[in-house]
C-alpha cells in the first residue's frame, strides 16, 4: 500500500490519524476510536499552547485590575500611604525606574566585557579537552539561588569592596560618580557587582554558542594570512558573533532588571534621581522596593506596589522582545538558547 | 613595488624581526610578578592575598607586554595581552564562584546537621541557637512539587504542539510568547499570583498554591524550551517508520517520540525544578513565612527555604547562622537536582540524542 | 621571491591516528607542483603541514622535517604565524570575510602587519594584487561592495588576491577549483600559470587533467586501505608521471583504472 508509506509532512496534518486509519480499511472500528483519541490528543496539546497565550494575557490583565485603584486614586489618598513620595503613581515610580535602569546598566557594563572574555576563553583559548568542563563551571553560577547571592553580597562582598570604594572615593572623588563614599558599602555599585555576577552565566553561554559557530573557513582564511590568534578572533570571530553578543547582553539586561533579592539585601535604599554610585541611601529598584514593602502593605498601598510591578513588566517585556528580535534576524543563531 | 614594507625578509624564518619569547616565558613572568608584588607589599607592610594577586597581575601585564613588544613586536604583544585578558576574565569569574561556595560551606556547616533539618522554629526567639528548617523544607518541597505538577503537563503538551502540530501564526505567536515568558521577572510572577488569588478568594487569602502558581509561571517556559529541544532531536525517520506501519500520529508521538526523548525530558524538567526551587521574591509576596509545618497547600501561609533564609538574615544575630545553614541546604538541593539530571541524561540517553 | 621546500620522513598524526607516513619530497622554487591521489589519501593533510595549518585541528601533530631553504618550519623558535605569513594558502571553498568589502578583503592580511599604510599605498596594493589575480577589470568599479557579492569564481580569485597581497614566498592551493564552474576553473588555471613565475606553488587536485595542465612536477599519494596511512607513492616531472610512471599504482590511477 503505497499511500501508507508516505507519512504526512511534519506538522502538516491537524487530523493526523486519517491517512493511516482510512487506508487500513479493514479495521474501521479501530480507526474511528483511534481518530477520536487522536483528536483529543491534538486538541489537548493545542489547548496547552493556547493556555500559554491566555496566561500571558492574564498576567497583564490581573496586574492592571489590581493596580487600577492606585492608578486612579487622588493625590490625597496616595499621600495617606506612609511611604509614598509624590502625588501620583507615575511620580512615585520615576526614581524607581531610574534606579532599576542604573543598577542594571552598571551590571551590564561590568558583566559584558568579562563574559565576552570568558566565552572566548572557552571557545578559542582553553584546551579543547577542558573547554566543556570549564563551561559547566561557569554554568554553575546560574544554578545558585538569588537569596544565596544576596547573603554573599551583603555579608562577604561588601567588606571586600570597601577598600576599593574608599580608594576610589578619596582619589577620584572629584568625579561626582565616586564622591561621598560611606562604609559599609551598601550602595548601588555593590548591588550592581552582585547583579553582574548573576547575569554573567547567561551572557557567557549565549556568546560562547555564537563564537563556536564561527565558520571554520573564515578562521582558517585569517590564520592562513599569518594572523595571530587574537587577530583571527578580531577578523573572523567577533564580526561574526556581534549580533549574538548584543542579544545575549539584552537577555542579561532583562535578568538584571527583574532581579530582586540581591538588590534588596545589599542596597540601602533611597528615592532620588542620583548618580552618586558609592553613596548609600540614594537609589532603589522597582523589584527590591516591592519586596521590601509588600509584606506589610494593605489596601491601596498594595495597588500602588502592583502598579510599579506593572511598569517593571512592561520594561522587561520591551527589552526581552528587542533581544528576541535581534536573535530572530539571525536565522543561523535561532537555536542557541 | 608599492608595498615593499610588508615583504618578509626572504626565507628567514628566524630573522630578528620574527624573534619569539620561549614558550615558558608567561610562567616565568607570572612567578616574577607575584614575587615582586609580595616584596613590594612586604616593604610597605601591607601584605594580603588579594593585594599580592592584584598587584602581581598588574606587574605581569606590564612586564610581559613591554618585553614582548621589544622582543617580538607589537602584533605578538597584542596577542599575548589578549590571551592574558581572556584568561584573566575566566579566572575573575571563578572568584565569586569559589568564594561563594567556600563561604556557604564553612558558615553553613556550623548550624547544619540532623537536628537542623528535623526541627522547626516553634518557640525559638531571641538569641536562641536552636531551631531548624523542617517546616521550610516541607514547604519548599510541597510548593515546588505543586509548581511542577502544573507546569510539566502544560509545558509538555505545549512543546508537543509546537514540534508536532504547530504551524502558521498561532505556533509562531506561541513560540515568541514563550520566549517573552522566559523573561518575566520573578517578582512580577509573584504579583500575578497574588492579584489572581486575592481577586478571587478575597484580599486576605494566603496559601502555598499561590506560590506554586507563581513558580509554575516561571517554570513552564523553561520546560517548554527543553522539551521542544529534545523532541526536535528525535530523527524524522523514526516518525516515518511508525507512520509507515499504520500507527496514527498521536500514538506515534506517545509511543515513539516521547519514549525516545524520555531521558532528555526528565533531565530538562529536573533542571527547570532546580531553577525555581531557589526563587525567593514570589514566595515572599505570596506564601510568606510561619514557624511551624503547614502541609495544606490551599490554606494559610507556609514556610519555604529561600524566604526562611532571607528572614533569618534580616533578623540578624543567631539568625545569620541559620540563614547560612539554610543557604547550604538550598545549594545542596539544587546541586543534587543538577547531578541527578545529568546522570539521568547520561545513563538513559538514546544514541544520537546527546 | 620564492623558496624551495625539502620534506624528509614526514609523518602526520591526528591524535594517535597516523594519517600520512614517511613523505620525502622536494618542492622546487618557482614551479607549480601538483599533488594528486584518491580521496582520503592525505594529500590535503600533507599540504596543510607546509604552512602549519594542520595545527588548527586539535590533536594534529607532525614528526620529521620540513625545511624551507634549509630552515626548519618546525624549529623550536619558529612561530606558526611567521610560517603562514611566508606560505600563503587558498582553500577549497572560497572564503572571503563576509563583513568586509572587496578592497578590505585584499588588505586583510597586510593590515595585520602594517597598520599605518597610506591611502595611496593601499590603493596601489589592492590594484596590484587584484591584477595579479586577474580580477581587477571585473571589480575595479565596485571595490567597496562586500566580497560575498561576487560569483564563486570571482570570490576564489579574490582569495588568491588576498593571499598574494601579503607577498608570500610559497602559495598552497587546496583543490582551489573544486567548487567552481568550468569557466572559472579555466581562469584560475591561467592565473596559476602566471603566478608560478613569481611564487612557488603547490596545488592539491583530484582532477588529473588539471594537474597535467598547470604543474611542472606531480606527486601521487595513495593509501593501502581504510585506516592505513597515506603515502607519497611517486614524484616526478609531470610529463614523465603522465606518460611513463614507474609505479603500477600511479599508472592505474592516472589511466582511471582505480576505485
Amino acid at each position: 500500500m503505497a499511500v501508507t508509506t508516505t507519512p504526512p509532512p511534519r506538522g502538516a496534518a491537524p487530523r493526523p490519524s486519517s491517512d493511516a486509519g482510512d487506508t487500513a480499511g479493514a479495521a474501521a472500528r479501530a480507526a474511528s476510536t483511534g481518530r477520536l483519541a487522536g483528536r483529543v490528543f491534538g486538541a489537548l496539546s493545542t489547548g496547552a499552547g493556547v493556555l500559554i497565550l491566555v496566561t500571558l494575557a492574564a498576567v497583564a490583565v490581573f496586574l492592571v485590575l489590581r493596580a487600577w485603584p492606585a492608578l486612579t486614586a487622588s493625590r490625597e489618598e496616595l499621600e495617606a500611604i506612609s511611604w509614598f513620595n509624590g502625588g501620583s503613581v507615575a511620580e512615585y515610580v520615576g526614581p524607581l525606574i531610574f534606579g532599576t535602569l542604573l543598577a542594571s546598566l552598571l551590571a551590564l557594563l561590568l558583566a559584558v566585557p568579562v563574559s565576552i572574555g570568558i566565552a572566548l576563553f572557552i571557545s578559542h583559548y582553553a584546551p579543547r579537552r577542558l573547554a566543556q568542563g570549564l563551561g559547566y563551571l561557569i554554568d554553575l553560577l546560574a544554578a545558585i539561588p538569588s537569596v544565596v547571592y544576596g547573603l554573599w553580597g551583603a555579608l562577604w562582598l561588601i567588606g571586600r569592596l570597601d577598600p576599593v570604594f574608599a580608594w576610589l572615593s578619596s582619589n577620584l572623588g572629584f568625579i561626582p560618580l565616586f564622591a561621598d563614599y560611606q562604609a559599609p558599602a551598601k550602595n548601588i555599585m555593590s548591588a550592581s557587582v552582585v547583579l553582574a555576577v548573576m547575569i554573567l552565566p547567561i551572557i557567557t553561554a549565549v556568546s560562547r554558542e555564537v563564537f563556536l559557530q564561527t565558520p571554520r573557513l573564515h578562521e582558517e582564511a585569517s590564520l592562513a594570512l599569518g594572523a595571530t590568534r587574537w587577530e583571527m578572533v578580531r577578523q573572523a570571530v567577533l564580526p561574526f558573533g556581534r549580533s549574538g553578543v548584543i542579544s545575549a547582553s539584552m537577555l542579561g539586561l532583562g535578568r538584571a532588571l527583574g532581579e530582586t533579592m540581591a538588590v534588596l539585601m545589599v542596597i540601602s535604599p533611597g528615592f532620588l534621581f542620583s548618580f552618586f554610585l558609592l553613596k548609600p541611601g540614594q537609589q532603589q529598584t522597582i523589584a527590591a522596593n516591592i519586596a521590601s514593602k509588600f509584606p506589610e502593605a494593605s489596601g491601596l498601598s498594595v495597588s500602588a506596589l502592583i502598579a510599579t510591578g506593572l511598569a517593571l513588566f512592561v520594561i522587561t517585556f520591551v527589552v526581552n522582545f528587542a533581544a528576541r528580535w535581534v536573535i530572530a534576524r539571525r536565522a543561523e543563531f535561532s537555536g542557541a538558547n | 613595488m608599492a608595498a615593499d614594507a610588508t615583504t618578509a625578509p626572504a626565507g628567514l624564518l628566524t630573522d630578528d624581526a620574527y624573534r619569539r619569547l620561549p614558550s615558558w616565558s608567561p610562567w616565568a613572568f607570572a612567578a616574577g610578578a607575584l614575587a615582586a608584588a609580595l616584596l613590594v607589599l612586604l616593604a610597605l607592610g601591607a601584605v594580603s592575598t588579594a593585594g599580592v594577586v592584584v598587584l602581581g597581575a598588574v606587574l605581569f601585564v606590564l612586564s610581559s607586554s613591554i618585553t614582548s613588544r621589544v622582543v617580538e613586536g607589537p602584533r605578538r604583544a597584542a596577542d599575548r595581552l589578549a590571551t592574558t585578558l581572556v584568561t584573566g576574565a575566566f579566572l575573575l569569574a571563578l572568584v565569586p564562584l569559589v568564594s561563594l561556595v567556600l563561604l556557604v560551606v564553612t558558615r553553613g556547616a556550623s548550624s547544619f546537621g540532623w537536628a537542623f533539618l528535623t526541627t522547626d522554629m516553634v518557640g525559638v526567639f531571641g538569641e536562641m541557637t536552636s531551631g531548624g528548617i523542617a517546616h521550610a523544607l516541607v514547604g519548599t518541597l510541597l510548593v515546588t512539587l505543586a509548581a511542577a505538577l502544573i507546569s510539566v503537563p502544560v509545558g509538555l503538551l505545549t512543546a508537543i504542539y509546537l514540534v508536532e502540530y504547530g504551524r502558521g501564526p498561532l505556533a509562531r505567536g506561541i513560540t515568541l510568547l514563550v520566549d517573552v515568558m522566559t523573561g518575566i521577572p520573578s517578582i512580577v510572577a509573584g504579583l500575578f499570583a497574588f492579584a489572581l488569588f486575592t481577586l478571587i478568594m478575597g484580599p486576605a487569602y494566603r496559601a502555598g498554591i499561590m506560590g506554586a502558581v507563581a513558580l509554575a509561571l516561571l517554570m513552564t517556559p523553561v520546560v517548554i524550551r527543553s522539551v521542544e529541544e529534545m523532541l526536535r532531536l528525535v530523527p524524522n525517520e523514526l516518525r516515518e517508520a511508525s507512520y509507515a506501519l499504520g500507527v496514527p500520529k498521536w500514538l506515534t508521538i506517545v509511543k515513539v517520540v516521547l519514549r525516545t526523548s524520555a531521558a532528555g525530558i526528565v533531565t530538562g524538567v529536573m533542571l527547570a525544578v532546580a531553577r525555581v526551587i531557589g526563587e525567593t521574591a514570589p514566595l515572599l509576596l505570596t506564601v510568606g513565612l510561619v514557624t511551624q509545618t503547614n502541609t495544606d497547600l490551599f490554606d494559610g501561609r507556609m514556610a519555604t527555604l529561600p524566604v526562611f533564609a532571607y528572614r533569618q538574615y534580616e533578623q540578624g544575630g543567631t539568625g545569620i547562622d541559620r540563614a547560612w545553614a539554610a543557604a547550604l541546604t538550598l545549594i545542596l538541593l539544587v546541586m543534587l537536582l543538577n547531578l541527578v539530571a545529568r546522570l539521568v541524561s547520561r545513563w538513559f540517553a538514546p544514541k544520537g540524542a546527546r | 621571491m620564492s623558496n624551495r621546500i625539502d620534506v624528509s620522513d614526514l609523518d602526520v598524526y591526528y591524535g594517535d591516528f597516523l594519517a600520512v607516513q614517511g613523505v620525502n619530497m622536494t618542492i622546487e622554487a618557482r614551479q607549480a607542483t601538483a599533488l594528486i591521489g584518491p580521496s582520503g589519501c592525505g594529500k590535503s593533510t600533507f599540504l596543510r603541514t607546509l604552512n602549519r595549518m594542520h595545527e588548527v585541528i586539535p590533536g594534529a601533530r607532525v614528526q620529521g622535517k620540513a625545511l624551507m631553504d634549509g630552515q626548519d618550519l618546525y624549529g623550536a623558535d619558529v612561530d606558526p604565524v611567521t610560517v603562514r605569513r611566508l606560505v600563503g594558502m587558498v582553500f577549497q571553498r572560497p572564503n572571503p570575510f563576509p563583513t568586509m568589502s572587496i578592497a578590505d578583503n585584499v588588505l586583510a592580511g597586510v593590515r595585520l602587519n602594517n597598520r599605518r599604510m597610506s591611502k595611496g599605498d593601499q590603493q596601489d596594493l589592492v590594484e596590484q594584487s587584484l591584477r595579479g589575480a586577474n580580477l581587477w577589470n571585473e571589480v575595479k568599479d565596485r571595490l567597496a561592495r562586500p566580497g560575498s557579492s561576487l560569483s564563486g569564481g570571482q570570490q576564489q580569485r579574490l582569495c588568491i588576491a588576498r593571499a598574494i597581497a601579503v607577498k608570500p614566498q610559497v602559495l598552497l592551493m587546496d583543490e582551489p577549483c573544486s567548487a567552481l564552474d568550468p569557466i572559472s576553473t579555466l581562469a584560475i588555471e591561467d592565473l596559476i600559470a602566471e603566478l608560478k613565475s613569481q611564487y612557488t606553488i603547490v596545488i592539491v587536485t583530484h582532477n588529473m587533467q588539471q594537474a597535467a595542465r598547470v604543474s611542472d612536477r606531480t606527486g601521487f599519494f595513495n593509501i593501502a586501505g581504510t585506516g592505513k596511512p597515506g603515502r607519497l607513492i611517486e614524484m616526478d616531472d609531470t610529463s614523465t608521471m603522465f606518460s611513463s610512471p614507474r609505479e603500477q599504482a600511479t599508472e592505474d590511477y592516472i589511466s582511471g583504472r582505480f576505485g
